[in-house]
């Protein structure tokens, strides 16, 4: 058994404090009216941001094309200035959107992780389940979380999700002809949909998975076999679903039919890499002894072919839109590579370029320390993917990574943290009543 | 000091491995050990030096890589330059997305192909060389070791004899490789 050690408890409350009072600033620095937003801006225009010509071509490229059509009369810079307040004026949420995503997708990609394992009936990984399971812990108060910043959204407290905006939508045909999908009554119930189904599937297989370990038969085992590959069906159906509804909808002029499994392959990377992390940490306190460098190994094979298969995917949608060159879906590409070259070009470096160089050496895959060091940095990476899926759409140029930002991270990830060495505690490390636990034991690769 | 060959047979892998196991314990040098398959683990029981293959095959990857920029900036951008998708902009950096695929394959390709010649070289194996296995069905489901040694057999023979092994032979002659 485990038990929550002072010094996770300590960190954890720490990161919460400090990553509460960074939201917290974020929100009270934010503008409050057009007129703030305009100093705030005024005041930096001439060091960090890009010319007016930039910003003359991303308006236009942008949803407030219509928008900035219908009232052209007043003259561009009016709408020019509101646009920018309501860009500022999101930079916490979507800091806060960003980081609360993430950290539930890093739990959603475990699960889906464990269901595979299940229903192939692995032989490698069941000394890892209890890992696993833990880190799925966090599935219902991350999704929670999510849900309620959701909510929040269709209150029109903020503009991160612009086709929420009967305004907008009332300019805009191309949001017109979408809103059977995008209406915020359905939106939300196709949230509720997808969080029960995942977590029912959570909170069963848990079940199922501790009983095995108290029976004789393998009658618990049979049911999670069929109850995962089950879920896997419904997984891949709403995982697909969700990336359409709460990460491509805030660009809702824009679409891209391998979406889904581009945001799979992120959060499944990062899930996997949170394992082998979390089963690092543990063995350096004295558990798991039976998880040895073969079940490592294993590991950081997945680390790294999934990092390729993330960049095959980021590649594939790149380069089909990018050879097209169709204006309306080539804007997406555009406010990436203008406005955020770093993270976006950067982002290639820590998840493609950095792994595959790493983890490509098979005696590498043994060495913990690479490892840790490789899996911070695809995390790392992979929180930067998911800002560059939501941030262009919500804060346009005004971007930047401060302390709402930080503060995002640190509130999430101690939470995080706090949760899943909380779920830790509550069964034994090693699953030892399922019937592939012995041969987990004694796999070599 | 004649030379003698000794053949014990198995037919079962996990046999095999414990036989080997054993008689390098026994500090007995194994000449060749000849599986109908790669046996799991047979390569750190013999205590073989670990491949360089892997090395040779990322050093041709690379070559594939330079060799397909190489091949696209030729082709594509200053031999007959082209309008790659609707933009002429005859720069190699601009349109290296569309070559991107055309990199990945070559670097597959010579790193696959280069591996498997440096392989056969390495081995000495070329198309029509004739079989080197001392008895057919180890290609089939028999699993063979293969022991040179001088002296007396007695010892071998009877440290093989403890092992689970199916049949023992014995050659006095390097080349009366008989089946």
């Amino acid at each position: 058994m485990y038990t929550l050690t002072k010094n996770i408890k300590i960190l954890s409350s720490l990161m919460m404090v400090s990553g509460f009072i960074a939201l917290a600033y974020g929100f009270y620095s934010a503008p409050h009216s057009v007129e703030e937003a305009k100093e705030m801006v005024s005041s930096q225009a001439h060091d960090n941001y890009g010319s007016d010509d930039e910003k003359d071509y991303y308006d236009k490229s942008t949803l407030n094309e219509n928008k900035n059509k219908s009232d052209h009369g007043e003259g561009h810079q009016m709408s020019h200035d509101e646009h920018v307040y309501h860009q500022l004026s999101n930079r916490p949420w979507s800091a806060l959107y960003v980081s609360a995503l993430f950290f539930f997708l890093i739990s959603l990609g475990t699960l889906a992780f464990y269901a595979i394992q299940r229903a192939s009936q692995a032989g490698w990984s069941p000394i890892l389940f209890r890992v696993m399971e833990g880190i799925t812990g966090y599935l219902l108060p991350g999704s929670i979380i999510v849900f309620v910043i959701l909510i929040l959204c269709t209150m029109h407290l903020n503009h991160v999700f612009v086709w929420m905006d009967p305004d907008v939508v009332a300019h805009d045909k191309i949001i017109q002809a979408k809103s059977g999908y995008l209406d915020s009554k359905f939106f939300l119930a196709r949230a509720i949909f997808y969080i029960l189904g995942w977590n029912l599937y959570r909170f069963f297989s848990r079940k199922f998975s501790i009983a095995q370990d108290k029976s004789d038969g393998i009658s618990n085992h049979i049911k999670n076999f069929k109850l995962s590959a089950g879920f896997l069906a419904f997984f891949i159906v709403t995982e697909s679903m969700m990336s359409w509804d709460w990460i491509m909808s805030i660009d809702p002029h824009w679409f891209s039919t391998l979406f889904g499994w581009y945001v799979f392959a992120s959060m499944f990377v990062s899930g996997i890499t949170t394992i082998a992390l979390v089963t690092i940490y543990l063995k350096s306190q004295g558990y798991l002894k039976k998880v040895n460098d073969n079940h490592m190994h294993d590991l950081a094979k997945f680390m790294f072919g999934v990092s390729v298969f993330w960049a095959y995917l980021w590649f594939s949608q790149f380069m089909l839109i990018w050879y097209a060159n169709i204006p309306e879906e080539v804007v997406y590409f555009v406010a990436r590579i203008q406005d955020y070259s770093l993270p976006f070009w950067g982002m290639l470096v820590t998840n493609l370029i950095f792994p595959f160089l790493v983890l490509m050496n098979s005696d590498y895959k043994r060495v913990n320390w690479l490892i840790v060091m490789t899996g911070i940095v695809i995390l790392f990476g992979h929180y930067l993917d998911f800002y560059n899926m939501i941030m262009p759409g919500t804060v346009g140029d005004q971007w930047y990574i401060g302390i709402p930002e930080i503060g995002g991270i640190l509130f999430f990830g101690g939470l995080f943290i706090y949760v899943v060495f909380n779920t830790l505690t509550e069964a034994s490390l090693e699953p030892s009543g399922d019937p592939l636990f012995k041969e987990s034991e004694k796999f070599v690769y | 000091m004649a030379e003698k060959i000794l053949h014990a047979v198995y037919d079962d892998d996990d046999k095999l491995l414990a036989a080997v196991k054993k008689i390098k314990e026994a500090d007995i040098d194994i000449e060749e050990v000849y599986t109908p398959f790669p046996v799991h683990g047979l390569d750190k029981v013999m205590g073989l030096k670990e491949t360089r293959l892997a090395i040779t095959a990322f050093m041709y990857g690379c070559i594939g890589f330079c060799f397909a920029i190489w091949m696209m900036n030729y082709i594509m951008i200053l031999d007959w330059p082209q309008n790659i998708g609707g933009k002429p902009s005859f720069s190699f950096i601009e349109n290296m997305p569309s070559f991107v695929p055309i990199m990945f394959e070559l670097t597959v390709f010579f790193a696959a192909h280069l591996m498997v010649i440096t392989f056969y070289l390495r081995s000495k194996l070329w198309p029509f060389k004739e079989a080197e296995n001392p008895m057919p069905s180890t290609t089939d489901d028999k699993f063979l070791i293969e022991i040179k040694f001088d002296g007396s057999e007695k010892q071998i023979k009877k440290l093989i004899n403890e092992t689970d092994v199916l049949e023992i032979k014995l050659h006095s002659k390097k080349n009366d490789n008989d089946k």
